[in-house]
Order: structure tokens, then sequence, then C-alpha cells
């Protein structure tokens, strides 16, 4: 599991590494029962306060991402991201914005971008539900 | 109760200082909770050393109190010295001695001491322990300080500017000591610095110092959650920064200006809106953003 944090973010460091395991899970490359890395593994690893590490897991159990079993370590979770659909969007509103502003830079219009948006999900299909 | 009962490992409460006529420390209250890292953010000349000092008694607290696990330096600097793992901001360490014999010099002081713990540090900072300590590189003194300051597994590990001047992999060294410190260990950690940076990756709380005065503490999470960053957008050019009640900076010109505020989001848009402008971007400012904001802000 390669994350990285980036501290010129305003967003804390935590929620940086919740988002981005999350994005791992969703784009396929952690499957459920997976096993993450444990507290001051990732802590060293990424040279940040293992409390800030505890605090991101403790985040992703509590939104079912991953489970804890006793005594072992953390896995992720087989229901996948029960994140809740505003949630979800609202992470997607940012990026789009940014999408749209670099698609009207370059003279390309919303339904041609929809368009273009539609053939690349296509492409990248096929790979999901490996 | 047994003062090092006490859950708190600092505890400052209306700390002022007076050199001549400068006042270099105003007021300061803070407190630093046992298990984790505090950082001190402040910009060169702001305070922090000599805060730092008071800590460990160099400095008599001239009006307020200090504590250290519930115990007064200056009172009792042995109940609070053999507590603390200390690093100067200059790291004064006896430059004729050889680094084998620092190490067996400081072991003579502490009954602590973890000589085991001590050579396996001495040979991850990669020292020769027959160089003489004049002849070590910057990078090189500061890890032999820290290494003196671990050997005895304090219960508060104090850093004044520990990777201030030093290369990248040398800052990496210390932040790790840092991590290692609270994640294996429990113990505390106090720092200070001015790389908002360092202070981003390893501090769960912060406080952060200008002019002698905290001009804001609390939880770094809660701090960056709290501040937003907003982006207004005027009908006409303002020719000076717009008056909106809630912000505490405002840095453009014409008709955008990027604000810096904390709190309640919609009280600030309100009253941008009453000003005349409204909300084009918002976003999650930086420690330095938000820093700068501060240390700009005037006292209300």
């Amino acid at each position: 599991m390669q994350l990285h944090v980036s501290t010129g973010d305003g967003l804390p460091i935590y929620l940086q590494i919740a988002n981005q395991v999350k994005y791992l899970v969703a784009s396929g490359r952690l499957a459920p029962g997976d096993e993450i890395p444990p507290i001051r593994v990732l802590a060293h690893q990424l040279l940040v306060n293992p409390n800030t590490v505890a605090r991101a897991y403790l985040e992703l159990e509590r939104e079912g991402v991953v489970q804890k079993r006793h005594g072992s370590g953390t896995y992720i979770s087989d229901a996948g991201s029960p994140l809740a659909r505003k949630e979800r969007l609202k992470i997607l509103s940012e990026r789009i914005d940014a999408l749209l502003a670099e698609a009207r830079h370059l003279q390309v219009e919303p339904l041609e971008l929809l368009r273009v948006i539609k053939e690349r999900s296509q492409t990248i299909q096929p790979k999901e539900n490996k | 109760m047994n003062p090092s009962d006490t859950l708190k490992a600092v505890e400052i409460a209306g700390l002022s200082r007076r050199f001549g006529a400068k006042l270099a420390l105003n007021q300061v209250s803070l407190q630093a909770a046992r298990g984790r890292v505090f950082g001190l953010v402040g910009a060169n000349g702001a305070g922090k050393t000599t805060l730092i000092k008071h800590l460990i008694g160099r400095l008599k607290a001239q009006s307020g109190s200090v504590r250290v696990f519930g115990f007064d330096p200056v009172a009792d600097p042995v109940a609070v010295l053999s507590r603390i793992g200390y690093l100067s901001e200059n790291r004064d360490l006896p430059a004729w001695m050889r680094v084998d014999e620092l190490l067996r010099y400081t072991e003579a002081f502490y009954p602590g001491w973890d000589r085991a713990y001590a050579g396996q540090l001495r040979e991850q900072f990669g020292l020769d322990p027959r160089a003489k300590i004049k002849t070590l590189s910057r990078g090189e003194n500061a890890k032999a300080g820290l290494l003196i300051a671990l050997a005895y597994r304090p219960e508060l590990l104090l850093l004044d500017e520990p990777s201030s001047g030093l290369d990248p992999v040398v800052r990496r060294d210390i932040l790790e000591a840092i991590i290692r410190t609270v994640a294996d260990e429990g113990r505390t950690v106090f720092f200070s610095s001015h790389l908002l940076e360092e202070v981003d990756r390893v501090a769960d709380d912060l406080a952060m110092i200008d002019n002698g005065r905290i001009v804001l503490a609390g939880a770094l999470n809660e701090v960056k959650e709290n501040h937003h960053r907003l982006v207004l957008r005027f009908d006409s050019p303002q020719s000076s920064a717009p008056k909106v009640a809630g912000i505490l900076s405002l840095t453009g010109g014409g008709q955008e200006w990027t604000a810096i505020c904390n709190g309640k989001l919609e009280e600030v848009v309100a009253a941008a809106a009453r000003a005349g402008g409204r909300v084009v971007a918002e976003g999650s400012p930086s420690l330095d953003e938000i820093f700068v904001a501060w240390a700009g802000a005037k006292p209300v």
C-alpha cells in the first residue's frame, strides 16, 4: 500500500490517509480481506505522528471501509465503502470543478467533455471486478 | 497528590518575561498533554527559546507559573531535569570530547541511561565513536545531541528548533526519533520549530507564538478544520482591503481578494455579502497560510 501525504495541503493528514485508502479500495488496488499495515509501520513509512494514523484508521473503521480483527490486524471490509452518496459526490465535485475549468480553458464544451468521460469510462471498465 | 501524577507534561499559566524594554513573553498560557507531540510554532525571535528555557529552569518566571510534570523547574530542578531529554538550539556539546567520551560522561548523570540503546542509536546515526565533537559536521553534531537526549528514555523529549539549518536526511532522522518516542514508548515530545511542514507531520497539538504572545493554540486537526480560505469577488475593484467581520487576513487587489478566516463559515459569508463580496472559491488553507494570517492579525 503506497500512500503519500502532502503538508502543503490544508487537508488534515489523517483525512489524506483515509481518502487515499478509500481511493485504493474504489479503484480495486485494495480488495476486501486485504490487510493494511499496522499503525506504527505506516507512521514510520509516511513519517507522520502515529496518533494521526490511528485517527485515520478509526475514521475508516467508523465508515465501514476497514475492520479490526481481534489480536491480528486491520483489514479491508467485505462490504466495501458504504460512504454516504452525498459525501462521495462532494469528494468528486472538487475534481469536476477543476476539470471544467481546464476544459473551458482548452475550449472544450461541457457536452463534449461528457462524451469523453463516457468514452474513458468504457475504456477502463474491463479492469474492474477482476 | 504527588506532583508527577498530573496528566499534563507541561503547564504554563500567565507567563511574562521582560528583557530590558522588550517584552519577550506576554501572558503566555499553554498546556502539553502526556503521550502527545506538542509543536511550538513561531518566527525567529518570537519567544520560543525563551519559553523553553523556562521549562528547564534556566530562566525563572518573572510573573505567572511554569510546571513540568507538576514540578516547578526552578524550585525542583532535579525532579524536572531527570525527566527531560533536552536538545538546545545551539547544541553546546563539549568540543574537546570524543563521541564515546561524551556518551560515558553523560551516562554518569542518568541512572536510567540505556547503554544498549545508546549504542544502537550511535550506529543508526552513523557517528564514529572516536571522532572529536569539534570535528563533527553540523548534522552529526545535532545527531550526537539528540542521542544523549534520547538514551535515558526521558518522559519528556524537549527539542528547541531541532532541525534548524540541517539537511533533509538529518531532519528525517530527527522526525523519526520524535515519532519513535511517542509510537513505541508513549512518551511526550515538546518541540519548537519555524518549519510548519514538520509541525504538520508530527504534532498532535500546537501553539503559535508571535511577538511573545500565543495567538493560536489547539489540536492540529481542529485548527486545520476550523480555518477556511475563501476567494471573494466584488462587483467593482476595491482600492483597499474591504472590511469584513470574522476574517483574519485579506490579501489581493481589484475585484478578487483571498480571505483566511476561522469559526462559523456561514457568518463570514454573510458578512462578506453585506460588504458586497461573493464567494467564488472555497478551500482549506495550509498551516503556513493560517500562521501568516494570525501573525498579521491584530489583537482584539
